[in-house]
């Protein structure tokens, strides 16, 4: 059974207009997603800027509301879910882009950290204490660090303390937007290498969201592509990096720098062939609205989206 | 040589915190040929954009000495008067945010306008426009009639950074700056701008200053490039030669810590540690030593030195000899235990 | 943008119901009503209340409120009990006077306002911005009328420079020259007094306003394509920063209403906000409300005022 499971998806935001600011359209920001995670697995989500994939984060731990489909946790459904659920809102947590601003530059770390278990956890004040030692420990911070502000940290840093708040309850899912967009490389290799440690440890399952096309190969078993709202391509690593079926795919894998400069006119020529293709057969692939079809099985692990046949 | 544009020496731009001043780029000694590509690549708070600032003169209260050398100029003492003919006639520059570049209250036809405007007074208007919008047509822009009239909110990210590039080009300049210009991009717009940038380069004889954190880009893009740590530059290499044969331990590092699909690494390479804020900077030996505490003291210089190891090729310090990763042995400790 | 303007007007129309059904509210609520000022408290009971019953006095409020506002149309506010004539009567003579002043006014603090600011913003940290900055807090501090006393004093006690009350001096003939220039001299101490105070946060808003755009990134673009100095500035800071002031207009006008009330009383000048003052104390109360739905109208005409120039100015605004 995955651990999440998540059908038709749809999270559609009013656009208000006219003169008396009524609903004249809607933002679909996300437009039919369906996806499954095993347990201990990530689960990587990819697509440029806009293309939905925070909001299907939020949307799954209901930090926004969804216009319709359906999202199971452990088998269980979980849409919509208001406060009462707590175990569901104790088994899943986030961590944000932002290591600046996602964290209140008023609050300790010990404020900070200990937050979810004030909310979940009754604890004395000293086990409290204990605990956010034992989890800065954790994520490699120094059982001092309590005492002080954000600000007091660098970047990656702070994007540690963040993950200690998401860990802090033992979450099982936890939804990670972005988590190293914001750092610079050696940082970010700190945070990605600390993730995969905490996932064998917890055996936690993430699902990684990012538009680093690097970053989600070197952590994901599992991708789906999403553009305007809808996944284009799905499947495990290996299909969408070597067998990228999707021209917008396709796009994505010749867009990433290649590390070898000897290659620079082999990848730039193959961009130039993808680009060609890309505007050459739109029509294959986009329907008249210019979003993607259905998802069609290729092989059973990787599914492309492609208009039905016949 | 007869093809350098611009010459740097011991070039040191410093800013004022407190009573003091701190050099964010220290005796930085550098020279851009005609026709290439330069990169500078380091982590934020290096000092890539002092150094790039300094070049096209726009910091506002730093202490800059030491040399720059552009045909027959030093850059670094010329008055505004002159600074207003080069810049933007002979140097150009792109900057890393095309959000905040443009000024949200002109359209995009009058704020390039303005650029060939500033030191060409001889163009009629009606000519002046028809060259804009051949610049915005050049720089790959759909309907430049239409996005001429247009205000810059009114565009995506990709399409207003072609339009800073367009602004950056207008009258041919002989170096271009790009300072991180594709880092605030998605992943293919920041291909297509970078082919632009290419594209550019080969109709237009510039050398160009390219800054990136990405080496990804620095692959993609350089012909030569600079590495840069805590305000000095660490090592100087061409292109091929660092992706095979990189030496200083800090490009060792950066190198190391991003995922690469080949290597399929388990583990990314963590540097210690971070930059150290301005004030902090060790100005005495070598400044990376304390992120790579298990090297040994004395493998460092006292007053390291920029090397030449190879024709072309220069590292400072010397403690790239005895450099190792944590995980990995001494070749001499590895024999040693066979 | 005019999808904006008609929906920022249309917004207005329930402000002004609201506004009015307050101000009924609040009439109704005052001692007494329309016939108290009217008739000889001597009269006979009987005939009072007949009175009332036609004048409508005893229908329900909702019936009363419509009369009302059928009345504040045809420009019939009421009795002013004190002078014994029209409300409408009454303001119409203020109000010319208090336009005249605030239109001064306004001009005046825009001749301090806009060079100050710039110097301020332009060299800010410099003695000069010190020494502006230094002016605004004062007269954040100061209150207008303790200001407006201290300058009547001076000027039109001490130096004997201005005249100390009136908005005309009696006797002259409207239309000729010297009436003109005695309305003008009239006018000119109160609306520097006021000026001298009010301009102080359109000083502070513009020095911000160009040290934040000085700041901004395309600042550099601008720079970096060879712009002078001089041509950053004019171009680029101060026209980005000049046009929120312009939109800052319509809160202006808002600003002056309070003050002209206080400033008109000290200096005894005829406008509506002496006459304001006058109907409180002698408990007018037809007057007073008037008075108070027309600042209000006024308040809310100025707020839609700056929201429409912000939109003609910025086309971030414009295209919605
Ligand atoms: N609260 C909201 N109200 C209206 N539109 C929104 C809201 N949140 C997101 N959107 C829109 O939904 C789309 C998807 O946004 P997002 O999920 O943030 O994309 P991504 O994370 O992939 O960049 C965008 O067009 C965005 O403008
Ligand atoms: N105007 C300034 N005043 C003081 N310190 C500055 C200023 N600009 C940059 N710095 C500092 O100088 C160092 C180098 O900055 P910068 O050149 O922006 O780095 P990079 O572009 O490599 O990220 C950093 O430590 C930064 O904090
Ligand atoms: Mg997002
Ligand atoms: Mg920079």
């Amino acid at each position: 059974m995955p651990i999440l499971k998540v059908e038709n998806l749809k999270v559609h935001f009013p656009i208000k207009g006219g003169i008396f600011g009524r609903t004249v359209d809607y933002v679909k920001a996300v437009d039919g997603v369906s996806l499954e995670i095993e347990k201990g697995t990530t689960y990587g989500l990819v697509g440029e800027s806009g293309s939905g994939k925070t909001t299907t984060g939020r949307a799954i731990i209901g930090l926004n509301k969804i216009t319709s489909g359906k999202v199971y946790f452990e088998g269980k459904e979980v849409t919509n879910l208001r406060r009462s659920r707590a175990s569901f809102h104790r088994d899943v947590q986030m961590i944000f882009q932002d290591p600046y601003s996602s964290l209140n530059p008023k609050k300790r770390v010990l404020d900070i950290v200990a937050e979810p278990l004030r909310n979940f956890e009754k604890m004395s004040r000293s086990e409290e204490k204990k605990r956010v030692e034992e989890l800065l420990e954790l994520v490699g911070l120094s059982p001092e660090s309590i005492v002080k502000y954000p600000h007091q940290f660098s970047g990656g840093q702070r994007q540690r303390i963040g993950i200690a708040r998401a860990i802090a309850l033992k979450p099982k899912l936890i939804i990670a937007d972005e988590p190293v967009s914001a750092l610079d490389v050696s940082v970010q290799a700190q945070v990605l290498n600390f993730m995969q440690e905490i996932q064998k440890e917890l055996d936690l399952t993430f699902l990684f969201i990012s538009h680093d096309l690097g970053v989600i190969r070197h952590m994901c078993n599992q991708i789906g592509i999403m553009y305007r709202g809808r996944f284009v391509e799905e499947g495990l690593t290996e299909d969408i990096f070597n067998n990228p079926q999707h021209i917008y795919t396709k796009r994505l894998v010749a867009a990433i720098p290649n590390i070898d400069p000897s290659k620079r006119e082999e990848s730039l020529q193959f961009r130039k062939e993808v680009d060609h293709e890309y505007k050459q057969s739109y029509a294959n692939y986009f329907d008249e609205d210019g979003l993607a079809y259905n998802l069609q099985p290729i092989s059973e692990t990787h599914f492309v989206a492609l208009p039905e046949k016949g | 040589m007869a093809d350098k544009l611009i010459e740097i020496n011991h070039l040191k731009t410093s800013f004022r915190i407190g009573d003091d001043y701190y050099a964010a780029v220290d005796d930085v000694s550098l020279s851009l040929n005609k026709n290439e590509v330069l990169a500078i690549v380091g982590e934020s708070g290096c000092g890539k954009s002092a150094l790039a600032f300094s070049i096209m003169g726009l910091h506002n209260r730093a202490k800059i000495e030491g040399e720059i050398l552009y045909r027959n100029y030093n850059l670094v003492d010329v008055d505004e008067s002159t600074w207003s003919k080069l810049r933007g006639k002979n140097l150009g520059m792109i900057f890393q945010d095309p959000l905040t570049a443009l000024n949200p209250l002109m359209t995009v036809g009058a704020q390039i306008s303005e650029a060939l405007f500033l030191h060409n007074r001889k163009l009629s208007n009606e000519e002046r426009k028809a060259k804009v919008i051949e610049l915005i047509e050049k720089v790959g822009i759909p309907r430049p009639e239409h996005v001429y009239m247009q205000y810059p909110h009114e565009l995506s990210g990709g399409m207003r950074q072609r339009v800073v590039i367009a602004i950056a080009i207008a009258n041919d300049p002989e170096v271009l700056i790009a300072d991180e210009p594709t880092t605030a991009l998605d992943a293919t717009i920041q291909s297509q701008i970078l082919d632009l940038i290419r594209e550019l380069k080969e109709s237009m004889n510039a050398g160009i200053v390219l800054i990136t954190h990405d080496l990804g880009v620095v692959a993609e893009m350089a012909d030569r490039v600079a590495v840069m740590y805590a305000g000095q530059i660490v090592e100087i290499v061409d292109v091929h030669r660092l992706f095979e044969n990189p030496l200083h331990p800090y490009t060792r590092s950066l190198l190391n810590s991003i995922p690469n699909a080949e290597k399929g690494q388990e583990k990314l390479h963590v540097i210690q540690g971070i930059v150290p804020a301005l004030q902090n900077l060790p100005r005495e030996g070598c400044r990376f030593k304390d992120r790579i505490p298990w090297i040994d003291e004395s493998a460092h210089e006292t007053t390291p030195e920029l090397h030449e190891v190879a024709p072309g090729h220069f590292v400072r310090c010397t403690c790239y000899k005895q450099f190792h990763f944590p995980n990995e042995m001494k070749e001499g400790q590895a024999h040693a235990n066979s | 943008m005019w999808k904006f303007t008609v929906r920022r007007i249309l917004i207005m129309i329930p402000q002004i119901i609201l506004l009015s059904v307050l101000i009924f509210i609040l009439a109704k609520m005052m001692p007494g009503d329309a016939l108290s000022g009217l008739i000889d408290p001597n009269i006979d009971p009987d005939t009072i209340e007949e009175k009332r019953e036609q004048l409508g006095l005893n229908d329900p409020w909702h019936i009363q409120y419509v009369n009302w506002v059928k009345d504040l149309f045809q420009g019939d506010l009421g009795m002013s009990f004190f002078y014994k004539m029209p409300v409408t009567e009454l303001i119409g003579q203020r109000i010319v006077n208090t336009f005249w002043l605030g239109l001064a006014t306004l001009i005046l603090v825009y001749l301090i306002a806009v060079p100050l600011g710039i110097i301020s913003g332009r060299y800010n940290n410099t003695w000069a911005d010190q020494l502006i900055t230094g002016y605004t807090y004062i007269g954040f501090a100061t209150p207008t009328f303790i200001f407006g006393l201290v300058m009547l004093w001076i000027f039109g006690f001490y130096f004997g420079w201005f005249p100390t009350g009136g908005s005309v001096t009696p006797g002259l003939e409207p239309g000729t020259m010297e009436y003109v220039l005695s309305k003008i001299n009239h006018l000119l101490l109160p609306a520097i007094s006021l000026a001298l105070i009010g301009t102080v946060s359109t000083v502070q808003y513009l020095r911000n306003e160009i040290i934040d755009v000085k700041q901004q990134d395309f600042i550099l673009t601008a720079r970096a394509k060879g712009a002078p100095e001089s041509r950053v500035y004019n171009r680029h800071i101060l026209r980005n920063s000049l046009l929120p002031i312009a939109a800052f207009f319509g809160y202006e006008i808002v600003g002056l209403i309070g003050g002209t009330i206080f400033i008109e009383m000290i200096f005894s000048y005829p406008g509506m906000g002496q006459l304001f003052m006058e109907s409180i104390v002698a408990r007018d109360y037809s007057v007073a409300t008037s008075l108070v739905l027309l600042y209000g109208i006024a308040t809310i005409i100025g707020t839609l005022l700056s929201d429409i120039i912000l939109s003609i100015v910025d086309p971030r605004i414009r295209i919605k």
